[in-house]
């Protein structure tokens, strides 16, 4: 045990150095940045700070934040489970290419999200003309900033859920089938509590997603101050007005928001992993019986 | 069944429904409006797609956008390493703060890291102030756009090369050792050569994912065209004076990159995958 030890263990001074590189690198690039958000939002006392909550904007923005959250995430997440359990509990063919294509905004920049849907849905759209005969605006308004959102959040949720249930055979399912059970009890009572943090984690990032969007929302906004400004956009507006406490105090809401989605996740994964430690217990208990 | 031959046959209810759903789900929020993109350059003419694509602004833009995107992942390629051999051997006071925090840039919300790093790297910010008296200008030049594009691709490095060295196989540096080798002849012809794919990995996903940030740029750059404009602000300011062809034409050329370059990744770590599983085998 001790030679193994040795042979795997860096000289002490090189430790010193890796370590210390590590925590310089670390606070440069994430603590400072963190910070900053803080001291620059405190910078003019506890009250200016508050004081920035109270400006009418700041709410709508909050709220049109929140909105967009709302149906943005469950929307997904309908989503991310219904392509789980076709892709996961059934063979077809192309099923790879399904999902290659569920992945795909992830390759598509933010600011070209937005744009596909411009070219959609703008004035001088695909189907632009048609909308506006019907009244009905998408883009530089709400329904517009809600789809953006969508489009850069829609694998989050789906890309958590299908390697686990592929992972998880169908052995639980046939069952709970054979035992009489529909199909709508067999996912209720029995694929969903088997994933269930996984689809939380997904839940989590994908919000934390929809609420700090900023490239995709800014393209298709139109930045009507008190109508289409979502959080990240009315920090760009305030910064760019040399208006930096109420900016910084904005922005530290998202962070305080990117605080908590980190110490749920980091939670999380041990769970997660914690799960399949369990199932792996399980499987050697199996194997043990034969 | 007929029409479902497609499909082994099994006797879970729902495939049809969910596939079906999620298919034309798909559909309308994925495939058609980014085919929607590609139509819309159908209908530009060859010549004028060439004209705006390598326009002298275009091409000053991917200059900066590739130039910046690529620092940024080669400083991320070896500070991310020292971070993720750290974190994963080491066990230091603050080590699962440090690792949970790795994943920071990917929390925060761009705009939010955009303005925090061009507060700290303003002539009169807590960094920028240092670096001032020497002459080194970092906000509102082309290193600042290398900074934030730094930032925003530490997670991809750290977070594929952690797994890798987890995997190494003790064994392996135990015989190396055993044999004679010293801790760097180790690390050069045993650790290295297993973390590699992971390490280009994380290279190129910093690097596809840099070129097409926005958010976190846009503030520290300081956006003059020709010198700091990053391509994603070009589309930008295309759109705002309603120049669709245009836009269109530098998101097409971008999107192909990082089409490109994400299919050479997942190549890559197929290639790699096969080789090393044939050789452990």
């Amino acid at each position: 045990m001790k030679a193994n030890r040795v042979a795997r263990s860096d000289p002490r001074w090189l430790r010193a150095v890796l370590i210390s590189v590590t925590i310089l690198f670390l606070g440069l690039f994430l603590f400072l940045p963190l910070l900053t958000v803080f001291l620059e939002a405190l910078r003019k006392g506890v009250g200016a700070y508050f004081a920035s909550f109270a400006d009418p904007d700041a709410r709508s923005a909050i709220l049109l934040t929140l909105l967009t959250a709302a149906i943005a995430v469950p929307a997904n997440l309908v989503f991310g489970l219904m392509a789980s359990w076709a892709i996961a509990k059934f063979e077809f063919k192309g099923k790879n290419l399904l999902i290659t294509l569920i992945d795909l905004p992830f390759a598509v920049s933010p600011v070209i999200a937005g744009l596909v849907y411009v070219l959609m849905f703008g004035a001088q759209g695909w189907i632009g003309p048609w909308l506006e005969a019907h009244h009905v605006q998408i883009i530089f308004a709400v329904p517009g900033i809600v789809l953006a959102t969508v489009f850069v959040t829609f694998p989050f949720i789906a890309r958590e859920l299908i390697p686990l249930m592929q992972e998880q055979d169908t052995d639980d399912e046939y069952a709970a089938i054979s035992l009489g059970a529909s199909g709508w009890q067999t996912f209720r009572r029995v694929t969903l509590p088997n994933v269930k943090w996984a689809l939380l984690y997904g839940v989590i990032l994908c919000n934390a997603r929809a609420m700090g969007e900023f490239g995709a929302v800014s393209v298709v906004s139109g930045h009507i101050r008190g109508l289409t400004d979502t959080m990240p956009l009315h920090v760009e507006i305030l910064y760019n007005e040399y208006n930096f406490v109420a900016a910084f105090a904005v922005a530290s809401l998202l962070a305080l928001l990117a605080l908590v989605t980190l110490i749920a996740k980091t939670v999380l994964e041990s769970r997660l992993e914690s799960g399949e430690q369990a199932n792996e217990a399980v499987a050697m208990e199996m194997v043990h019986e034969y | 069944m007929r029409a479902l031959r497609f499909k082994h046959s099994s006797v879970l209810p729902g495939f049809g429904l969910t596939m079906g759903l999620a298919v034309l789900y798909l559909s309308l929020i994925v495939l058609i409006p980014l085919s929607g993109l590609f139509l819309k350059t159908a209908t530009i003419t060859w010549h004028h797609f060439w004209a705006i694509v390598l326009n002298p602004r275009a091409l000053a833009s991917y200059r900066l956008t590739f130039g910046a995107a690529l620092v940024g992942a080669a400083v991320n390629a070896i500070f991310g390493f020292i971070v993720a051999w750290s974190l994963v051997r080491y066990h230091f006071p603050g080590r699962r703060i440090l690792d949970a925090a790795v994943d920071l840039p990917f929390a925060l919300p761009t705009a939010v890291s955009g303005i925090a790093l061009t507060a700290l790297y303003a002539p009169n910010g807590w960094i920028g102030r240092l670096l001032a008296p020497y002459g080194i200008k970092t906000a509102f030049s082309p290193l600042g756009v290398a900074i934030a594009m730094t930032f925003i691709g530490l997670p991809f490095v750290v977070r594929t090369l952690q797994p890798a060295i987890e995997d190494l196989d003790a064994g392996m540096e135990e015989a190396a050792s055993t044999l004679g080798a010293s801790r760097f002849q180790t690390f050069r012809q045993v650790i290295f050569p297993f973390i590699l794919p992971a390490a280009i990995t994380g290279f190129a996903m910093a690097f596809a994912r840099a070129l097409g940030e926005y958010g976190s740029v846009i503030f520290i750059s300081g956006n003059m065209p020709m010198r700091t404009e990053i391509s994603s602000l070009l589309i930008v300011a295309k759109l705002e004076q309603f120049d669709y062809a245009g836009a269109t034409a530098i998101a097409v050329v971008i999107l192909v990159v990082s089409f490109v370059l994400l299919l050479t990744i997942n190549l890559t770590q197929w290639w790699f995958s096969r080789r090393l599983g044939r050789s452990r085998a």
